[in-house]
């Protein structure tokens, strides 16, 4: 939605080491019933986060946490960048994993690939992700085991993410980067088009007079 | 004459539906039919509402419910949702529609089913069009010859409001199989098949046509379920150029076009086929005789194998973060390595689903367990149809007699425990074969363990307690 992020940010990053992490380990379907777009964050990653099962009733604060969930961990838990394995985000459509990565804090994802919907859906929210080598992510995952906690800065207008004195480039569609940055409304956006849409509808029309009624 | 400019099937569905580029380089492709239900909606409908803008072409939506609904007795209607939560995420959609001026067929219409079942069985799905829905097996719709992609909140605000959806065009895969299948291996067990072979991301930036004579002798039916399972292979849309048995469906269906528009309509559908010489991307070659009943045994649609084969060993991955996959799946899911999955005894079933719950599916099913009673092992069985026209043409042909004689429930249509958002659910460390598409962890109910197979097997299971080779 209207939501921009900084052209130039850094943060603590975490590692989830795990790969096709699907949009139903992000938020389980309970949750989906909520008719709104904000309060998923403590429900993130939910069956792996707590030891009991939640819905959209339980007292959150009153759960038991899974000890060995790396985000219970101490050292995590204000991180605001998420490392993970390839194909991130696969499976369901459903926008709400990323309103609970965004409403938990998470600015921005780094994965070797991500799962198509899911980058649609990411951008449109804020929530950037960035595309790096499986190699590169190994040598991230060697490094924050070693070290334990790496800050990372990212500069989205050159598409530049630095760390440890590393500069590691990524891409980014321009249409993607204007509406990180900028935060505009798109529907907003697209209606600037709307005398491409008309002249396209009625040509269109003269085609496929069936489907339309 | 050879044709200077060949395209692909894609490649004609994005031509003929792309509207122009937006001034940052966003591609706005025109959307035919957007397809709404209650899980994804209210949050768009309540942008329309906060902007003040209305849908652009009211004519180009269908509602129904089909996430939420519960399966058992629905004539109380809305009334008799027990869970609250459900009821008000329904209810906003009746409101929505009705606010809004959409067709929505409704929780006590005969027509009410899983929405991608709804779509094609009532014609609204045709050769030659855009389609969304708020719902990443809206690559079902893609068996006709359409584009046909799920779309998150956002952009099920953005069709509405401006009847496109902005994107970059995708690339051209082709996936060909050829032969025969063998004896009870079907589209389930095709298109699981594949995605064990690409892999979950194979399709990823990609859009997959599906051909060669394997395709071409499936039902209409038959392939739906194997563009269904597109988006577990990666891919936003999967699809398969129409022919006559695509017209052929068409022909009586209810919204599709008739007389002289039919006729009309038809000469455009043929259109709509990938050109000899067509540039793909991506190309993959199977064999049909190479694929055996499948069963999934992990907790990813790519972690499977044939009902004969072994579960994997650590061995048989080379990279750590493989190996901790692996391991993490097997541990889910309580199997060993190197076993045979004959060897794990069931505990529900469930025969439902956009992927499996139409009538040739309940058909396959009630030919194996005709005059047989299930086990003793199960606790629960379940078929779940997909729609009410399902229901009725199974009850017509006395199907749901054989289900119940044999120990099956027989259910109300919805999406039901393929996700579990309604009370059908798994419990704890319970399995299931089921007939559905995803054996994600907690998909099918918390620490449920699912794995993923045709109709066929569904019930062959459901007579042994366990999974059986039913390819001799």
């Amino acid at each position: 939605m209207n939501k921009s992020i900084s052209n130039i940010f850094s943060g603590e990053a975490v590692f989830l080491d795990k790969a096709n992490v699907d949009t139903d380990q992000i938020i389980p379907k309970q949750f989906l019933k909520s008719i709104k777009r904000t309060g998923f964050g403590p429900n993130l990653f939910d069956a792996w986060r707590y030891l009991d099962k939640g819905d959209l009733n339980s007292d959150n604060t009153k759960r038991k946490l899974n000890p060995d969930f790396i985000l219970n961990h101490d050292l995590y838990k204000s991180c605001n960048i998420l490392i993970t394995r390839e194909n991130f985000g696969c499976g369901s459509s459903r926008e709400h994993a990323v309103w609970a990565l965004t409403d938990y804090g998470f600015t921005t994802i780094i994965a070797p690939s991500f799962a198509d919907i899911f980058k649609n859906n990411s951008y449109k929210n804020g929530l950037l992700l960035i595309e790096v080598d499986k190699e590169k992510i190994d040598e991230i995952f060697t490094q924050i085991t070693e070290k334990k906690t790496i800050n990372i800065e990212v500069d989205v207008h050159n598409q530049f993410i630095y760390l440890e004195e590393k500069q590691i480039p990524f891409e980014l569609d321009d249409f993607k980067k204007k509406f990180l940055l900028d935060g505009i409304d798109e529907v907003g956006f697209t209606l600037q088009h709307q005398n491409k849409i008309e002249d396209f509808e009625k040509n269109y029309k003269k085609t496929v007079p069936w489907l339309f009624k | 004459m050879n044709n200077p400019n060949p395209k692909t099937l894609y490649d004609k569905l994005w031509d003929t539906h792309f509207v122009g580029s937006r001034s940052d380089n966003g591609d706005l492709l025109y959307i035919d039919l957007h397809m709404v239900h209650e899980v994804t909606s209210p949050q768009a409908f309540e942008g329309l509402k906060i902007k003040g803008i209305v849908p652009r072409r009211v004519d180009s939506i269908v509602a129904t419910v089909d996430h939420n609904v519960p399966t058992t007795d629905r004539s109380k209607g809305l009334s008799g949702i027990k869970d609250s939560i459900s009821r008000d995420q329904i209810q906003a959609l009746q409101i929505n529609c009705h606010d809004f001026g959409i067709d929505l067929i409704d929780l006590k219409d005969l027509n009410q089913g899983i929405v991608h079942v709804v779509g094609p069985e009532q014609g609204f799905t045709q050769p030659g069009m855009t389609i969304v829905c708020g719902d990443s097996h809206t690559s079902t719709h893609g068996a006709f010859g359409c584009l046909a992609m799920g779309i998150g909140t956002s952009e099920v605000e953005h069709v509405l409001a401006t009847q496109c959806l902005v994107m970059n065009k995708q690339k051209n895969m082709r996936i060909s199989i050829n032969g025969p299948l063998k004896k009870n291996v079907f589209a389930k067990d095709l298109t699981m098949f594949l995605i064990g072979k690409i892999g979950t991301a194979g399709g990823t930036g990609h859009v997959i046509e599906y051909d060669g004579s394997t395709i071409e002798s499936l039902s209409m039916e038959g392939r739906m379920t194997v563009c269904n399972m597109a988006i577990e292979a990666g891919a936003r849309a999967g699809m398969i150029a129409p022919d006559q048995k695509t017209f052929d469906y068409l022909k009586s269906k209810p919204h599709s076009p008739k007389g002289n528009e039919y006729e009309t309509a038809l000469k455009y559908w043929k259109t709509f086929h990938s050109d000899e010489n067509s540039n793909f991307d991506t190309v993959h070659n199977f064999f049909a005789e190479e694929i055996e009943p499948q069963v999934t045994w992990g907790t990813s649609p790519e972690m499977v194998i044939g009902v004969k084969d072994r579960i994997p060993s650590k061995e048989d991955y080379t990279s750590q973060t493989e190996r901790n996959n692996f391991e993490a799946a097997l541990d889910y899911m309580g199997l060993n390595a190197g076993d045979s999955l004959e060897n794990y005894s069931l505990d529900q079933i469930f025969i439902g689903s956009c992927t499996n719950s139409r009538i040739e599916d309940l058909r396959k099913a009630a030919e194996i367990l005709d005059g047989n009673v299930i086990s003793k092992k199960i606790k629960r069985a379940l078929i779940v149809p997909g729609s009410g026209l399902v229901k009725k043409q199974a009850e017509e042909e006395g199907l749901h007699e054989t289900f119940i004689s044999s120990g099956f429930e027989w259910r109300e249509p919805g999406c039901s425990m393929c996700l579990g958002m309604n009370p059908d659910q798994l419990g704890e460390k319970e399995r299931c074969a089921s007939t559905s598409n995803r054996n994600f962890e907690g998909r099918q109910g918390h620490l449920g363990r699912t794995h993923l197979v045709s109709p066929a097997m569904a019930a062959a299971a459901a007579l042994a307690g366990n999974f059986i080779d039913i390819s001799s």
